[in-house]
């Protein structure tokens, strides 16, 4: 389980802080979103949490175990971070890029073992990126590399999965793919904790919502109890309704035209 | 890479070292080489071989070694392509240190501990006017404040020399162009040690350069202590680098070169790219070497201009895909 406990970062030479006291848990077995607008604090949140960023004020557990102090190595063995911006300086094979995620699970010399080259087959088989092997990760679309980077995230093993955005650049139906796939790994035992802006997707698929809003949590709870049109409509500054989605039951957003024509 | 890379890589370290110990005002043939080393031909080619040019081939060897090495792992630990010992500072400002260490009369051992320190420094300013300037993950700003730390460096020495004797001052000029011509045994056993702490230390963080190259959140993502392993990379580029600057002086374009050979050659691992570096290097030096010595008889080139002449075109090349 990964949680925060009342967390607070600052930039150094800001004057605002970035996160103000946030809580919030991702347990085993289940989904957990973090949702908010542009510069609410989500992506502050990941880079606290592989250590990128000095906590001013709470802590940060993983399986009861604080972050803080504990080796970057061994704690990758037990939580999987895909974060948001990633570019590669130089070029590599798909395979061998999924096998990077083996890392934590590898020696200074000694070479992968087979349970390593197992684990990047099952990955390249259950994010279905198979067909990309043999080719170079500079060659590969948006969508592609997005999927190649979560079957990285998936050989590594780890317990619980956090993905900052996983889904950008992807098509409806690879978009799918991956939230299916997120929400499979949380029945099988993983603690998944995806920040997205998909808030539709989200509302169906996560089994709890985290709201932030400038630095702090603004709404925590199931979908249906998140998902409010007047919470959203302060917290995102846009005028929206949120109406129960006719062919899946769950709650779906849907943004207004910002003049009164509509 | 391929098994068949790596024996072309040997081959030819191997053709240049034997072309290297074989040319010369006294020629001789690859047997008469052979003889020499073993101690079964004349005694002047024995002597030639096992006093003069063996040591001279081995130190340039190392020399390339250390360089091609050094400039493999700090080029993927900062995620640039153009990240180089000579043109990062970093021998530069060992060339500072081991100056200085000479005109205080250091004893010779101290030389490269103070080309080290040097170095460190140079690494420490160059890093800190990038992010001065706001452009650390900018591979021209962190270019730009490597070139700015090495031109003081060359400012520093001509200080350091302000004063001291006209002796001092031509060995000062014989750091600043880089010369495998004072090769001694001595020299090749203490440059060797040099050569093999760091390889074996930037073999061992190899992996974790792999990922540093991707960018440092997500290195951290997947483990990797990126302060500490950025900082252990610089150390041990910085150590392979000061104990060239000591050896040979400044020797430049070498790290920039060979990483790029080897990637073209299909290493993408930096396992593989360190290792085929530290032998394409001293296949290149021991090479600029024998070209520094034989093309304008009797008088030797520096050997550092003749690896600017191998190095500049494809710096230039490289150059215009960042802009």
């Amino acid at each position: 389980m990964i949680a925060f406990h009342e967390v607070s970062v600052r930039y150094p030479r800001r004057e605002i802080a970035a996160l103000t006291e946030v809580s919030l848990m991702a347990p085993r077995g289940a989904l957990t979103a973090v949702v908010g607008p542009n510069g609410s604090g989500k992506s502050t949140l990941v880079r606290a949490l592989v250590g990128r960023l000095p906590l001013t004020a709470g802590e940060i557990t993983v399986d009861d175990r604080p972050v803080d102090g504990a080796s970057r190595r061994a704690l990758a063995t037990r939580i999987a971070v895909l974060v948001q911006r990633e570019e590669p300086a130089f070029a590599l094979g798909v395979r061998e890029y999924v096998a990077l995620g083996r890392y934590p699970h590898l020696g200074l010399f000694r070479a992968p073992s087979r349970t390593d080259h197992a684990a990047v087959e099952r990955a390249l088989a259950r994010t279905g990126t198979g067909a990309l092997v043999g080719r170079s990760i500079t060659e590969l679309s948006g969508g592609e590399w997005q999927r190649i980077r979560l079957a990285r995230a998936v050989a590594q093993g780890a317990e619980a999965i956090v993905l900052d955005e996983p889904t950008t650049f992807l098509d409806v139906g690879h978009e799918m793919g991956v939230f299916e796939l997120l929400s499979r790994l949380a029945r099988e035992g993983h603690a998944v904790l995806l920040v997205s802006h998909q808030l539709n997707l989200v509302a169906r698929f996560a089994d709890h919502i985290v709201l932030l809003h400038r630095g702090r949590v603004a709404a925590s709870g199931r979908p249906a109890d998140v998902m409010q049109g007047a919470v959203l409509e302060r917290v995102y500054e846009w005028p929206l309704v949120v109406t129960r989605d006719p062919a899946v039951g769950a709650p779906s957003l849907v943004p207004l035209r910002s003049s009164a024509r509509d | 890479m391929r098994a068949s890379r790596w024996a072309i890589i040997l081959a030819v370290l191997l053709t240049a070292a034997i072309a290297g110990v074989a040319y010369g005002t006294l020629r001789l043939t690859p047997l008469e080489v052979l003889q020499g080393a073993l101690g079964t031909g004349t005694s002047t080619q024995v002597a030639v071989v096992r006093q003069l040019r063996l040591p001279r081939v081995l130190l340039a060897a190392l020399v390339g070694a250390g360089l091609g090495a050094s400039g493999a792992a700090l080029q993927g630990a900062t995620r640039n392509g153009l990240a180089e010992p000579y043109l990062l500072g970093v021998s530069g400002g060992a060339a500072v240190g081991a100056v200085i260490a000479v005109a205080l009369h250091a004893p010779s051992s101290v030389v490269p501990l103070a080309g080290l320190v040097g170095a460190l420094a140079a690494v420490a300013l160059s890093l800190v006017v990038a992010r001065a300037a706001g452009g650390q993950g900018d591979a021209r700003v962190v270019l730009m404040a490597g070139v700015v730390v090495g031109a003081f460096a060359n400012a520093a020495i001509m200080v350091a020399l302000a004063g001291v004797d006209a002796n001092a001052v031509r060995g000062a000029l014989w750091w600043m162009m880089g010369s495998a011509a004072d090769a001694s045994w001595p020299q090749v056993r203490a440059l060797a040690a040099y050569v093999v702490i760091g390889l074996v230390a930037l073999l061992g963080l190899a992996r974790a350069i792999d990922l540093l190259a991707l960018g440092e959140d997500a290195a951290a993502g997947m483990g990797v202590n990126v302060a500490r392993v950025t900082l252990a990379v610089f150390v041990a580029g910085a150590l392979l680098a000061a104990g060239t600057v000591a050896a040979a002086g400044l020797v430049g374009f070498v790290g920039l070169l060979v990483p790029h050979l080897a990637r073209m050659a299909g290493a993408r691992m930096h396992r593989t790219i360190i290792g085929a570096s530290a032998l394409g290097g001293a296949a290149l030096v021991v090479f600029a070497d024998l070209v520094a010595r034989v093309a304008h008889p009797p008088a030797e080139l520096p050997l550092g201009a003749v690896t600017a002449i191998l190095g500049v075109p494809f710096f230039l090349s490289r150059l215009r895909r960042l802009t």
